[in-house]
């Protein structure tokens, strides 16, 4: 084993020699790294392989449906000892189905929005369905999500209202949701930023005994970030029950993988900080459900925290103020269409005989719903209230804030007498 | 030098003694440490490790987290004690990283803790900016207040302590200049107990700037009586936040200043003092929020005012006082406002800073050319 797992150095050292040993072991701290809690033995113990073996991911990226929608046999889903995969439950099968056929049909319909005016702007995540469901549904209620901009079908997933996760890009607000009702951190455009806040609400989670996994996501382009860096290594360090899920869907706006990273793959990064890794077919909706739910198992079992790469694709341009045809060719695009998320499940559970008509319609039926609460929502203009500029950047509005918020309510007073004397003449 | 300094708030505050004794007790005023009754002369540090203590004794959910700040105490030695006394959950060492130390806070500010945070450095806070700019600052505004980050952000500012590059920057302007963000600095060894203890119950993000050279300067103070005071105000729900101090009063003219500037600033006054003009000391101590009210009321008073900060004047806070100032107090000015700050030019090496930080003669040419002969 070449990976020293020696985390003696950081055992708090004793001043004084006379120091109670009873005061250390009650202060010892749930969130702190300690011997025991070394993920490399336990990875020995509990799987009977090697660190290496443990923290690098397997040979090959975990796939259980292929793109033709036919399972795999067992020996070709890329498990190996210590990566080894269950088949979800039919429940949860039919579960992510039905939330694969909204995230296409909200990808949709919020372009279309974009396109009439309806919305500033759409990053879609057209293509990743299958990533984002999983992400959503591998989770526990009390569970945390901590998502990026191009989540908003994951957050939709997790029960945030789809009219109030759009707000941010109508232009209402910068956020349209309370992050604490559902749990889910709130989406905007810092990359990676978020990855640490899901670290400190899994941090003190864990300092309060509690049992929270938090499931955090950043894109490919985002592991460049300084944040990916001590995020990994801030939640490894203390041991923090955090899955960083990554959606590897090859470009950065304009900028492919190779100019981000040389690292073999992206889940052998968790090596370096002390975690397990694993790659997984992102447009595999079943693999995605059984990798990220065994990551959320061993954080809650008190594994540390894992690194999940998704290999998967951004079917459209970055947003709508891109244009992908400057930096990619349409055949690498039609090749990504042949492995679509939805169609391979859709084949597979049909052949599998889970999915018959009548429940495929009252999934349509489902989307269809979504879609119109999103057009009816959307199509709506909402007034903005201009004192809002100032009710919530403190607590309490500071005193040169109930100043400005006074000169601004005087502006529209006298603009709207002006337009009443306008109207009267 | 250790300016005995009454600040207006502990004339708003003239809690009696009888009453201040019972309220701590009412309070379970729990601080094991420093529980002598009485005045004692503590330094800024023992007070602002003391404000820490007191609200860890006070609130399990408020943590101490940094670089250096466990064992060893930290570098300054402001968490001395605190994870022997706390255990290594509420006071502990991070990896060396500080974007990593604030993004870390948010997480745990959001859910349910009270994080209190070390950067080791005023520059050293530098690679933080972008959490502290993009999500501590906006995080409330962001969620319409359904997201608190109650969380102070501890920087170690500004020089005079003959440090190399990237250990005497003052920062403040920065954060200042950042909506969302309260900026505290204070300058005595009784505000440093009393603002961090009103930093961390804040329900807003502080940042909080300690004027390192000032570490070790030493005052008499009544802990107790401070104590009490904190209970009583979290009682009434009232406190000294966002008040500025009249640090020495007098009648002819107005130096404003803060933080590190507060002791150049008493020095310069009692020299004037000697030839006979006398200088009213206003001690900012809150940049964020500004008390508009207590500086404009001393400049109307005296007509005259001279702004003091060890920061680059160029965009800075003393800038934003003086156009302040200048826009409420502009029919009360008999001269135009001065401001006596360090130059434009990067913080200087050691040898070199006695001729860039403020001092008591440029202070006092400043003040001397505020048109005295009209």
């Amino acid at each position: 084993m070449t990976i020293s797992a020696d985390h003696t150095a950081q055992e708090p050292a004793t001043k004084d020699a006379q120091e109670p040993a009873a005061k250390e072991t009650a202060s010892q701290p749930a969130g702190q790294q300690a011997g025991s809690q070394d993920p490399a033995s336990e990875a020995v113990r509990k799987f009977g392989i090697t660190a290496e073996d443990y923290m690098l991911p397997a040979r090959h990226p975990i796939q259980m449906v292929g793109p033709d929608g036919t399972l795999n046999p067992h020996t070709e889903q890329g498990t190996q000892p210590g990566h080894e995969y269950g088949l979800p439950s039919d429940a949860e099968l039919l579960a992510a189905y039905e939330q694969l056929v909204v995230g296409r049909r909200v990808n949709d319909q919020n372009s279309a929005l974009v396109r009439q005016g309806r919305m500033a702007v759409y990053p879609s995540s057209h293509g990743q369905e299958a990533c984002q469901v999983a992400a959503a549904l591998c989770l526990a209620e009390g569970d945390w999500l901590f998502p990026t901009y191009r989540d908003s079908v994951a957050v939709m997933a997790r029960g945030v209202d789809p009219v109030q996760t759009m707000t941010l890009f109508r232009g209402d607000w910068h956020g349209g949701y309370d992050p604490t009702e559902h749990k889910v951190g709130i989406q905007c455009t810092p990359l990676t930023t978020q990855l640490l806040h899901g670290v400190g609400v899994a941090h003190a989670a864990k300092l309060r005994g509690e049992d929270t996994v938090v499931l955090a996501m950043c894109g490919d382009g985002a592991t460049s970030e300084g944040d990916f860096h001590e995020a990994l290594n801030f939640a490894a360090v203390f041991h923090l029950p955090v899955v960083f899920f990554v959606q590897n869907n090859q470009y950065a706006i304009s900028v492919p993988l190779a100019h981000q990273s040389v690292a073999p793959s992206l889940a052998h990064k968790a090596v370096g900080y002390g975690m397990a890794g694993e790659r997984v077919d992102g447009n595999d909706v079943v693999a995605l459900l059984a990798v990220l739910g065994r990551a959320v198992k061993l954080a809650r079992e008190g594994s540390g925290p894992l690194l999940v790469e998704a290999h998967t694709y951004r079917m459209q341009a970055h947003t709508n103020a891109d244009d992908a045809t400057r930096y990619r060719q349409d055949s690498e695009v039609a090749q990504w269409v042949a492995k679509d998320p939805l169609s391979r499940t859709q084949t597979y559970l049909t052949g599998r005989g889970l999915l018959d008509d009548d429940a495929a319609d009252r999934i349509a039926g489902k989307a269809e719903a979504v879609a119109t609460q999103l057009r009816d929502g959307l199509g709506e203009d909402v007034p903005v209230d201009p004192q809002d500029l100032f009710n919530h950047v403190f607590s309490t509005p500071t005193q040169q804030l109930k100043e400005q918020s006074a000169m601004l309510a005087d502006e529209l007073a006298r603009d709207a007498a002006s337009t009443a004397t306008e109207a009267g003449k | 030098m250790s300016p005995t300094v009454t600040t207006s708030s502990e004339a708003n505050n003239n809690v009696s003694a009888a009453t201040a004794r019972a309220a701590a007790k009412a309070a379970g005023a729990a601080a094991q440490n420093t529980d002598m009754t009485g005045p004692q002369t503590i330094t800024l540090a023992k007070a602002l490790n003391t404000a820490m203590a007191d609200a860890m004794h006070a609130d399990p959910s408020v943590l101490v987290f940094g670089e250096d700040v466990g064992m060893l105490g930290g570098v300054f030695r402001i968490t001395d004690g605190l994870t022997e006394t706390f255990g290594q959950t509420r006071c502990f060492d991070t990896p060396l990283a500080e974007s990593g130390i604030v993004g870390m806070a948010v997480g745990m500010a959001m859910n349910g803790m009270r994080p209190v945070i070390e950067m080791q450095f005023d520059a050293f806070a530098y690679p933080a900016f972008e959490q502290i700019v993009s999500h501590v600052a906006k995080m409330h505004n962001r969620t319409k207040g359904a997201v608190k980050l109650p969380m102070v952000i501890r920087v170690p500012y500004a020089g005079g302590i003959g440090g190399v590059e990237h250990h005497c920057d003052s920062s403040e302007a920065y954060y200042a200049h950042t909506a969302g963000l309260k900026v505290f600095t204070p300058a005595t060894v009784a505000d440093g107990y009393r603002m961090l203890r009103e930093a961390i119950d804040s329900d807003d993000p502080v940042m909080f700037m300690e004027p390192k050279k000032l570490y070790w300067s030493k005052d008499q103070v009544d802990l107790a009586a401070l104590r009490a005071e904190h209970a009583a105000n979290t009682e009434r729900g009232t406190s000294s936040e966002g008040r500025a101090a009249v640090a020495r009063p007098g009648t002819d003219a107005t130096l404003i200043a803060y933080g590190p500037s507060i002791p150049t600033a008493l020095a310069a006054a009692a020299a004037a003092a000697e030839e006979g003009r006398s200088l009213e000391v206003i001690d900012v101590r809150s940049i964020v929020p500004f008390d508009d009210e207590t500086v404009c009321a001393s400049v109307r008073k005296t007509g005259r005012a001279v702004v003091i900060a060890e920061a680059h004047g160029f965009a800075s806070v003393a800038s934003e006082i003086v156009a302040r100032v200048q826009e409420r107090c502009f029919h009360h000015l008999a001269a135009p406002i001065r401001r006596v700050t360090g130059f434009d030019v990067p913080y200087p090496a050691p040898k070199l800073e006695h001729y860039y930080l403020p001092g008591v003669d440029r202070i006092l040419d400043a003040v001397d050319d505020l048109q005295w002969e009209d």
